[in-house]
C-alpha cells in the first residue's frame, strides 16, 4: 500500500474533501429540518418543560411571605412561636390585606390545612385595627388558628420552593404535619381509583379492539383487490370522520330512547319502562371508544399482513397440519409485529382520550383526563392539573419508548 | 371466497362463521354513522326514529333543522364555519410547508440522529391531547395569544406537522435520488430542482399529509376548548357545546354535512394514494 495520500483534481487530499462533502451534506439535512425542530422546541417542547416545572413550582408563597419564613426558621415547631414571629407575619399579611392580594394565599394554604383560608380571611378583615404592640396576643384573639400549633407546622412546611406534594395527591398521598409520606383520608381516595380506571378502560379497549380487528383484517388482506378495497372503505370512512360525529352518533344509538335500547325492548331483554342505561356510565366508554379506536388497530395490522404469502399456509396444510395448527404455528407468529404496533397505538391513545368519555362516560366511566381538564377550567388548580398530565405524559412516553424499540417510529403508516 | 369441493364440513361452518363475525364487525365500524342521516331529516323535534319515518311517509321527513342551521336565529354556525374554514386553512398550509421541508430533510442519508429527530418532531401526535392542550395554553396565555386566531392556528400547525412528516417521508422512501443528482449535474439550483423535479413527484404525498393536517385542525376540539375565546369558536366547539346541552336535530344536519365532507376527503386521499404509487413505480 502506498503511503502517498490520493489527491482530488484542486490538490486537496481526497480524504478530506470527502469528509468536507459529508460535513455539508449533513448540514443541508439538519437545516431542512431546522425549522420545525425549532418552531416544536418554542411551541411545543418548551411549553412541556414550563408545565412539569409549574407542577413542583411552590415559589409563590415564600415570596409573599418572606420575613416570616426567615423567622420560622429558628422555630422548633414544640410550642407557639413567639411574639417575633407574629410580627414577622404582620409585616409580611398587612400590605396584602390592603392591596387585596391575599387571595391566593387562602387557596394555597387551604391546600396545606384546612381552616386556613377562613382564619386568614377573617385575619384579613381585622389586621387594618392591629395595634402596634403585642401582635400575637392580637392575632390569637382574631381568630383560633393562630392559637393552633398545627396550623403554624403547616405554614413552615410551605417554606422549600419546590414541592412535590402534588404528585403525592395525584396518587392519593400526603404529607403529615411530620413530613412523612401517608395515604389519603378514606373518602378522599379519588385518584387511584381514576388510574386505575383508565388503565382498566385502556387495556380493555385494546383488547377488544384486537379480536374485532383480526378477523377483519385477515379479511382484508386476503379478499382480492376490488373486493377488499371496497371493504377498507368501512374502515377509512370512520377514520377519517370527525371524532365528535362519531361519539354524536353514539350518543344517538345509546340514549334511552335510542335504537339500541328500543331493540332490546322489542327482543324481550327488558321491560319498555326499565330500559338498561347505556350511556353516561363506563359501558358507554367502552363501546364507543372501542368502535372510534378500530380503525387504528385495521391498519397496522393489515399492513402486516398483507405482506405474508398465502402459500405459507397452504404449506403447513399439505405438510399435516389442520388448519387451525397452520394458522396457530405459522400464520398468528407471523402477524405479532402488527399486533404489537396496533396494540400499542391503540393503548396510547386510549389512555389519553378525553373527548369520548367526557361526552358518553358519565362520572363513573371518566378517565384522568377528565379530572385535568377539570382541574383546568373548574376547579382552577393548575398547578394540580400539571402534575396529572406530568403523570399522564411519563407513562404515554414509556409507551412510545417501548414502541419506538419494537416498531420503529417510521414505520408507522397512515390510510 | 368460493371454497374448493373438498372442504369438510367443519371447515365450511367454520368459514361461513368467520364471515358472518367479519360482517358484524364492518356493521359495527359503518353502521353508527349511518343513524345520523336519517335523523337529520326528521321533521319531529326529537331524535328518534318516528313512526312516520319507519313507515317512510314522506310528511315525517324535512329539512327544517338544515334551514335553521344556515338561517336559525342567534346562529352559531355560520361563525363557527368561518373560523374553522380560517384556522384550517392556515394551519394547514404552516404544517405542510413546515412538515414538507422537515421530512426532506429527515429522508437524506446524511441526516444524523434520524430516530431521535423523528421520534420528537411525531411526539404531538402521540402525547395526549389534553396534555399538548395544557401545556399549550399555558404558553399561550403567557406571549398573550389565548383566545386569538393566531395562537389556535400556532397550535393546529403543532398537531397537524407529525401527519405531513409520515405521508411525506413515506413518499420519499421510494424516491429515487438519482433524479435530482441528474437535475444538478444538468446545471439546476437545489430550488429549482426541487420545484421541477422533486416537488411533482411527491406531490401526491404533500397533498395527502396536508389533508390530514386540515382534518386534525378542522376536527380538533381539546386543544381549541382552552384557547378559544367567544370569537373564535369552531365547528367542533359548537358541536361540543351542544352535545353537552341537549342532543338537538340541527347537530345531526352539521353531522350529516360533515360526514359528507369526510367522504370527499376520503374518496381523494384514495385517490391521491394510488397516484402516488403509480407515479414512484410501486405495484401491488
Amino acid at each position: 500500500m502506498s503511503t502517498e495520500k490520493i489527491l482530488s483534481s484542486d490538490g486537496i487530499p481526497l480524504e478530506i474533501s470527502l469528509k468536507k462533502a459529508e460535513r455539508k451534506n449533513k448540514l443541508k439535512a439538519l437545516m431542512l429540518v431546522g425549522p420545525l425542530f425549532l418552531f416544536l422546541i418554542i411551541t411545543y417542547i418548551f411549553p412541556i418543560g414550563d408545565m412539569l416545572f409549574r407542577s413542583v413550582d411552590d415559589r409563590m408563597i415564600t415570596q409573599k411571605l418572606p420575613n416570616t419564613f426567615a423567622a420560622l426558621e429558628k422555630w422548633d415547631g414544640k410550642e407557639l412561636p413567639d411574639e417575633a414571629t407574629y410580627e414577622a407575619f404582620y409585616k409580611d399579611f398587612y400590605p396584602l390585606a390592603i392591596n387585596k392580594e391575599a387571595g391566593k394565599l387562602y387557596q394555597r394554604l387551604n391546600y396545606e390545612k384546612s381552616g386556613f383560608s377562613s382564619g386568614l380571611k377573617k385575619t384579613n378583615r381585622t389586621i387594618k385595627k392591629f395595634e402596634k404592640a403585642n401582635y400575637k396576643e392580637q392575632f390569637m384573639a382574631t381568630h383560633k388558628i393562630w392559637k393552633d400549633v398545627d396550623y403554624w407546622i403547616a405554614l413552615k412546611n410551605t417554606a422549600p420552593n419546590w414541592s412535590y406534594a402534588k404528585y403525592l395527591k395525584g396518587l392519593d398521598l400526603k404529607f403529615d404535619q411530620d413530613r412523612n409520606i401517608i395515604q389519603q383520608d378514606e373518602d378522599r381516595r379519588i385518584h387511584k381509583i381514576l388510574w386505575l380506571r383508565t388503565i382498566k378502560v385502556a387495556f380493555w379497549v385494546t383488547v377488544f379492539c384486537f379480536l374485532l380487528a383480526y378477523p377483519i383484517s385477515h379479511l382484508l388482506a386476503t379478499l382480492p383487490m376490488k373486493y377488499s378495497n371496497l371493504l377498507m372503505i368501512c374502515v377509512l370512512l370512520p377514520f377519517w370522520t370527525s371524532l365528535l360525529v362519531r361519539t354524536s352518533s353514539w350518543m344517538v344509538l345509546l340514549q334511552q330512547q335510542g335504537p339500541i335500547n328500543d331493540l332490546i325492548v322489542w327482543l324481550g331483554w327488558a321491560a319498555d319502562d326499565n330500559r338498561p342505561e347505556l350511556m353516561y356510565n363506563v359501558v358507554g366508554t367502552f363501546v364507543a371508544m372501542t368502535q372510534i379506536l378500530l380503525p387504528f388497530m385495521v391498519l397496522p395490522l393489515y399492513s402486516v399482513m398483507k405482506t405474508i404469502s398465502p402459500s405459507l399456509m397452504r404449506a403447513g396444510k399439505s405438510l399435516g397440519g389442520t388448519p387451525f395448527t397452520a394458522f396457530r404455528q405459522i400464520y398468528f407468529p407471523l402477524t405479532i409485529p402488527g399486533i404489537g404496533a396496533g396494540c400499542l397505538l391503540v393503548f396510547i391513545l386510549a389512555i389519553g382520550y378525553y373527548i369520548t368519555p367526557a361526552l358518553v362516560g358519565g362520572a363513573s366511566g371518566s378517565l384522568i383526563s377528565n379530572t385535568i381538564a377539570y382541574h383546568m377550567k373548574s376547579s382552577l388548580d393548575w398547578s394540580f392539573a400539571a402534575a396529572l398530565g406530568s403523570m399522564l405524559l411519563v407513562g404515554v412516553l414509556t409507551i412510545y419508548w417501548i414502541y419506538n424499540k419494537l416498531v420503529g417510529i417510521d414505520n408507522i403508516k397512515l390510510g | 371466497m368460493a371454497l374448493p369441493t373438498y372442504t369438510s364440513w367443519n371447515y365450511r361452518i367454520w368459514h361461513y362463521t368467520y364471515l358472518t363475525i367479519c360482517g358484524l364487525v364492518f356493521f359495527f365500524l359503518i353502521a353508527p354513522l349511518f343513524v345520523i342521516l336519517p335523523l337529520s331529516f326528521n321533521a319531529e323535534q326529537y331524535i328518534h326514529f318516528s313512526k312516520g319515518m319507519i313507515a317512510l311517509d314522506p310528511d315525517a321527513f324535512s329539512l327544517r333543522w338544515y334551514e335553521d342551521m344556515i338561517y336559525g336565529t342567534k346562529n352559531p354556525w355560520g361563525l363557527a364555519t368561518k373560523n374553522s374554514l380560517i384556522i384550517a386553512f392556515f394551519a394547514t398550509i404552516g404544517s405542510t410547508v413546515l412538515g414538507t421541508v422537515a421530512a426532506l430533510g429527515l429522508s437524506s442519508r446524511h441526516m444524523p440522529y434520524k430516530a431521535a429527530f423523528m421520534a420528537l418532531l411525531i411526539s404531538p401526535m402521540i402525547v395526549p391531547l389534553i396534555i399538548s392542550g395544557t401545556a399549550i395554553f399555558f404558553f399561550m396565555a403567557k406571549v398573550g395569544l389565548a383566545a386569538t386566531h393566531t395562537g389556535i392556528i400556532l397550535s393546529h400547525i403543532i398537531l397537524g406537522t407529525p401527519f405531513v412528516v409520515i405521508t411525506v417521508t413515506a413518499t420519499l422512501t421510494g424516491f429515487d435520488h438519482s433524479v435530482t443528482r441528474a437535475a444538478s449535474s444538468l446545471g439546476s439550483n437545489p430550488v429549482n430542482t426541487f420545484m421541477k423535479i422533486t416537488l411533482p413527484l411527491i406531490l401526491p404525498g404533500v397533498i395527502s399529509g396536508a389533508l390530514f393536517a386540515f382534518v386534525t385542525s378542522f376536527d380538533e376540539v381539546v386543544v381549541v376548548l382552552f384557547l378559544a375565546g367567544l370569537e373564535n369558536t369552531t365547528i367542533p366547539i359548537q358541536m361540543w357545546v351542544g352535545l353537552r346541552e341537549q342532543l338537538s336535530p340541527t347537530i345531526m344536519a352539521v353531522a350529516t354535512c360533515l360526514i359528507i365532507m369526510s367522504t370527499l376527503i376520503l374518496v381523494s386521499a384514495e385517490l391521491l394514494r394510488r397516484r402516488s404509487e403509480r407515479l414512484r413505480g410501486i405495484n401491488r
